[in-house]
């Protein structure tokens, strides 16, 4: 599993501050406790009041990597703020995220290619968040051969099929599912699938058993990637312990230290 | 027309390296790197094969009593006296290196801590190939001399062994701090395996200086359970498994002369064929396969057998 840490993001009240005050200290913590935990790339996100995203950004990204040599996950929703950061960062960075919309694709598969970056796809559109597995699947589709058409490479494109909260679309849950074993059969060779975890436990009580059980049954429909807490020791446990049943590490009396050996 | 399709790995093999140059505080002639595959064996055009397998030749400090015929053919006139028998090895059949196999040290026969450290000491002296050295099997015993012998050869980068699950706390200490490397043996248990290389490196011990002896068995006696461990190791390494991803070291000669296939005597089956020939042949149909399965390092004894499977080795590596 590919994790993405989630929480340098300027919606959480203490990074907020620190971007303000452009305290590196507290950012670098961050950085460096959920690399600890086990994440393999991290997640940057100005939030949603920075006055200044586009010097905040590229401020992320060379404090992070004064300190961490892991790629960055550049998220905004704001193509200029994306290029900001992908201008400054020195591993292959994953672009989060474009939309099924045309005109966003334009301009993010671009940008991708251009700065030799990941991409997230959202199975979204400006109509909105998509009922069914069949509209998320039609969705990844258009996705999939917008970046086939422009010659972007789909291994590294990862879609998402946009996780709901459980206790406002539980009928959902199931579809969502779904899909991330579907995505795979789109094409070949197959584009890789993510998932933005937390979303599934919002306003709920119990988030943590929640985002570890959706966790664990999305590792069992083939899921690549999330974007999680790193930091919640019970859910990384539960994730290696799901790839372990499905045969994807070698057993040993100490399997959860082996994996955090790589 | 089918397109070839050729594996993308994400990860390779650990590259071990075995014996020190003068330039580096030894004494050997050259060393020998093992390791560093980037695919399946002999799949050149999918990855790197940086490193092509070697042959150890095995040399007792003791005369080993249930050798059948046709080894002692070869030895019976230099294994009386280890050094003697290195010697020959090194320079009647040009041996990569030299796998020094203490047997003498069993309770049962007895040989002193000190012995084998003057051995030690005078190998050093006439010998500049690297050196695989390996206890009796006896953990008391093995405890007690091959942290001496660890000590004795200090910066030499030798190849020691062997631990197991139950015991590898000592050894795994001097090989540590003496600059050599180890091997861990498992019993025909990737669990087992995996589980080792953690315990070996939770005290210290860098996962490079690791080699896994998976346990083999000869031609007929279990080759194919022990081809697919080996496979199954192979693939998690290659596929970023760190922990396991350790070059693998077989011990062909001891299993194949076991086989009753290759040690019987011509007149006891006498339509088996010629032991001159049946027993070489047991011994290169075995070694030749655990190649196939990703074997790095193979110890043998049957000098008739080293030469063909070196030539297999090289024939496969000038394509």
């Amino acid at each position: 599993m590919f994790i993405i840490g989630e929480l340098i993001n300027g919606m959480y009240k203490e990074i907020g501050k620190a971007i303000k005050e452009k305290n590196k200290a507290v950012i670098q913590d961050y950085a460096l406790k959920q690399i600890k935990a086990g994440a393999d790339a991290l997640d940057l996100n100005c939030g949603p009041v920075a006055k200044d995203p586009l010097s905040d950004m590229p401020w992320l990204v060379e404090t992070v990597q004064q300190v961490v040599d892991k790629p960055l996950c550049i998220d905004s929703s704001k193509p200029k703020v994306i290029e900001a950061g992908l201008k400054v960062a020195k591993n292959k960075p994953i672009i989060n995220s474009t939309t099924a919309d045309l005109e966003k694709l334009e301009i993010l598969v671009d940008l991708a290619k251009r700065y030799n970056a990941k991409l997230i796809g959202l199975t979204l559109s400006s109509k909105g968040v998509p009922q069914n597995k069949e509209q998320r699947l039609e969705l990844a589709a258009q996705i999939v051969a917008y970046c086939s058409e422009k010659d972007f490479p789909i291994e590294d494109l990862y879609l998402d099929p946009v996780v709901l909260p459980v206790n406002v679309a539980q009928a959902q849950q199931k579809d969502i599912l779904e899909s991330i074993h579907e995505f795979k059969i789109i094409s070949e060779p197959p584009p890789k699938t993510i998932v933005g975890l937390s979303n599934v436990s919002q306003g709920t009580h119990l988030r943590k058993l929640i985002n570890r059980t959706f966790m664990v049954m999305a590792v069992a429909f083939g899921l690549d990637s999330a974007i999680l807490d790193p930091l919640d020791k019970e859910l990384m446990d539960a994730i290696i312990t799901a790839e372990l049943i499905l045969n994807k590490h070698i057993y040993c009396d100490s399997f959860l230290e082996a994996c955090k050996k790589k | 027309m089918i397109k070839q399709h050729l594996e993308n790995w994400s990860s390779e093999i650990n590259t071990v390296t075995i014996g020190a140059t003068k330039e580096e505080g030894g004494s050997c002639r050259y060393n020998i790197k093992i390791g560093g595959e980037k695919t399946l064996p002999f799949l050149f055009k999918e990855g790197s094969l940086p490193c092509k397998p070697v042959i150890a030749y095995e040399v007792w400090d003791t005369v080993p009593s249930d050798w059948p015929q046709e080894l002692v053919r070869f030895y019976k006139d230099v294994w009386t006296n280890p050094i003697d028998w290195a010697e020959k090895v090194v320079k009647e059949y040009h041996a990569d290196l030299i796998c020094l196999k203490l047997a003498g040290i069993h309770p049962e026969i007895g040989k002193t801590p000190d012995e084998i450290a003057k051995l030690l000491g005078e190998i050093l002296r006439k010998i500049d190939v690297p050196l695989i050295i390996i206890g009796c099997g006896d953990d008391q015993k093995d405890n007690l001399v091959l942290p001496i012998c660890s000590q004795v050869t200090k910066g030499q980068r030798c190849l020691i062994g062997e631990v197991t699950q139950d015991n590898y706390r000592t050894l795994t200490a001097s090989v540590l701090a003496d600059g050599h490397n180890i091997i861990a043996q498992s019993p025909i248990d990737i669990n087992i395996a995996k589980q080792l290389n953690i315990l070996i490196s939770d005290m210290g011990l860098p996962l490079e200086r690791i080699v896994i002896d998976p346990t083999v068995g000869a031609l007929g006696y279990g080759l194919e359970y022990t081809y697919s461990i080996m496979e199954r190791l192979r693939l998690a390494g290659l596929n970023g498994d760190k922990v396991i991803a350790s070059p693998f070291i077989c011990f062909v000669g001891q299993e194949t002369w076991r086989a009753k296939e290759a040690k019987a005597e011509d007149s006891e089956f006498p339509q088996w064929g010629k032991a001159s020939r049946r027993g070489p042949l047991w011994e290169m149909i075995t070694a030749v396969t655990l190649l196939q399965a990703g074997a790095d390092i193979l110890v043998m004894r049957h000098p008739e057998a080293i030469r063909k499977v070196k030539e297999y080795i090289e024939l496969a590596y000038s394509v």
